[in-house]
């Protein structure tokens, strides 16, 4: 899990950019998944 | 990244879906889950361009975002989702 | 990859326009006669769908772009037609794993099966011995699958799935499975034992202890790396901080659900009785309507709530366990899981009406009485 940096002057350029990554791909696991063999 | 030229392997299905997509590789069985519309446009795009740098601005995507979706298609294509596309040959 | 896969869980949830995979049982006719069997299978369904309306559906999965099915029945391979469907599917782009006991692989089915691609078969076995296997499956039925293994081997196929059904007396030799499993360059699978078919009834002298489900969990954790688990023990999660790999949700009728062999689709396999029946492929809009527009499947796609679980700690990681086995032991679908880890699920069970739901399918061939004096009968010529 990321942890937002406390704003300050300097930091907040990083923490923005932390702010704003989005999450865009995700894989799972298909193994039938729970309701088939 | 920016400088690379990738494509969808032809074994990828991609299925839309109201929230992005679902890509699923017939080799290798793994399924992803493109979670915003933007990404799979930026997918789809792919081919059309000889930069992944072209495809992001021909899609209009924010260069803030640029980085998001440089982790996205590098995780694609180490998903083997993704290739770099062979470089057309001139005679 | 994933960080926070709640909101993908959440999706999930709310079902998809198509499903990803779903099971498809392609008979009820079976050469064995397991005492858990989830489809009470045995007898061939005289209704069942013939090699044209099954296209029919594998058109419709093409179109909905429904990207692998999970054959299994009964034993699908007693099918006639189960080679075509299997090359008809590939045909149309839907890959296919299929379940079988392994009776009909041989050498020859063996080497036709490893030339083909976008198939992946699971072998079904329940001990890692004749003894513990045959208790469940019927005597033979241990050697039968290992020969049929050892063809798969020998012909080439590549990695196989070995399933496995977990019972209290096969849960020592989880160790064992996978030795099996690496020994044959295949993979393992463990499998939750629901009380659908006929494991209503030897569900209760079947189901793993509450200290084997302990055992289960740590197995998972310490040695669960490329074991698959059909995301079956997600009610385990609550034994501990550390979840077990997978999306640990239902997926019943949001992203998966069971085509039957007479083409009813229910939400899963594990639940074939009226309360969880869909629809038909043979309706009017055939499969495709079914899984859009199903008055069950809208209902399953709500916001489920958490109901008798809503005041436990646990239930974001158990998700309050799993409706067929709520179900068929007689719990209210919100209550808590029959094998709740914190308890919960024995005292609901005391509290549940004697009227069980029973399973409405019963493709079980019929006992033989054993006569208990067999008179000598001669007819001889006068």
């Amino acid at each position: 899990m990321e942890e937002t940096a406390v704003a300050t002057d300097t930091d907040t350029e990083v923490a923005e950019n932390e702010l704003v990554e989005e999450l865009l791909v995700e894989e799972i696991s298909i193994d039938g998944m729970c309701g088939v063999y | 990244m920016l400088d690379r030229h990738l494509e969808l392997d032809p074994q990828v299905a991609l299925r839309p879906e109201p929230f992005g997509a679902l890509a699923y590789h017939y080799g290798n069985r793994k399924l992803i889950f493109l979670k915003h519309p933007d990404m799979v446009r930026v997918v789809q795009a792919l081919g059309d361009h000889d930069t992944l740098a072209d495809t992001l601005r021909s899609c209009e995507i924010d260069e803030t975002r640029w980085p998001s979706f440089e982790s996205a298609l590098a995780a694609l294509t180490e998903s083997e989702m993704l290739h770099e596309r062979q470089p057309v040959t001139t005679g | 990859m994933s960080a926070n896969p709640s909101r993908l869980v959440e999706q999930l949830k709310g079902g998809l326009d198509a499903p990803i995979c779903l099971t498809w049982e392609l008979t009820y006719a079976c050469n064995l006669e397991c005492v858990h069997c989830l489809s009470s299978s045995g007898r061939r369904d005289p209704r069942e769908l013939t090699t044209a309306e099954a296209k029919a559906v594998l058109d419709e999965l093409h179109d909905l772009q429904v990207f692998y099915i999970n054959i299994g029945g009964g034993e699908p391979m007693i099918r006639r037609d189960f080679f075509e469907l299997l090359e008809y599917s590939i045909g149309r782009g839907i890959g296919v794993k299929f379940s079988t006991n392994g009776a009909f692989i041989d050498a020859a089915k063996a080497r036709r099966l490893a030339a083909m691609e976008y198939l992946d078969i699971q072998i079904s076995l329940d001990g890692t011995d004749a003894v513990t296997n045959d208790a469940v499956r019927g005597e033979g039925s241990y050697d039968t699958a290992i020969r049929a293994m050892n063809h798969l081997r020998d012909a080439g196929f590549g990695e196989f799935k070995i399933s496995v059904v977990v019972t209290r007396h096969n849960v020592d030799q989880l160790d064992e499975f996978k030795a099996l499993a690496d020994s044959f360059g295949a993979q393992l699978r463990i499998t939750r034992m629901r009380p659908s078919g006929r494991g209503a009834d030897s569900w209760h002298d079947l189901h793993p202890t509450n200290a084997q489900q302990h055992q289960i969990y740590e197995w998972l954790l310490a040695h669960g790396d490329n074991v698959l688990t059909g995301d079956s023990f997600f009610h385990l999660n609550a034994l501990g901080e550390e979840p077990l790999p997978g999306l640990n949700m239902c997926g019943a009728g949001r992203v998966v659900c069971l085509i039957d062999p007479i083409g009813d689709v229910y939400a899963c396999p594990f639940v074939i009785h009226d309360e969880f029946k869909a629809g038909s492929v043979r309706d009017l809009g055939g499969f495709g309507q079914v899984w859009k527009h199903s008055e069950l499947f809208a209902e399953l796609r709500e916001p489920q709530s958490a109901g008798a679980c809503t005041s436990c700690g646990s239930y974001d990681a158990c998700q309050g366990g799993c409706m067929a086995a709520k179900f068929f032991v007689g719990i209210p679908l919100d209550g808590p899981d029959p094998e709740c880890v914190s308890g919960h699920g024995e005292a609901a069970m005391l509290a549940a009406s004697a009227e069980r739901p029973r399973p409405m399918m019963d493709h079980s061939k019929p006992v033989r009485v054993a006569t208990p004096e067999r008179i000598p009968v001669t007819i001889g010529r006068r």
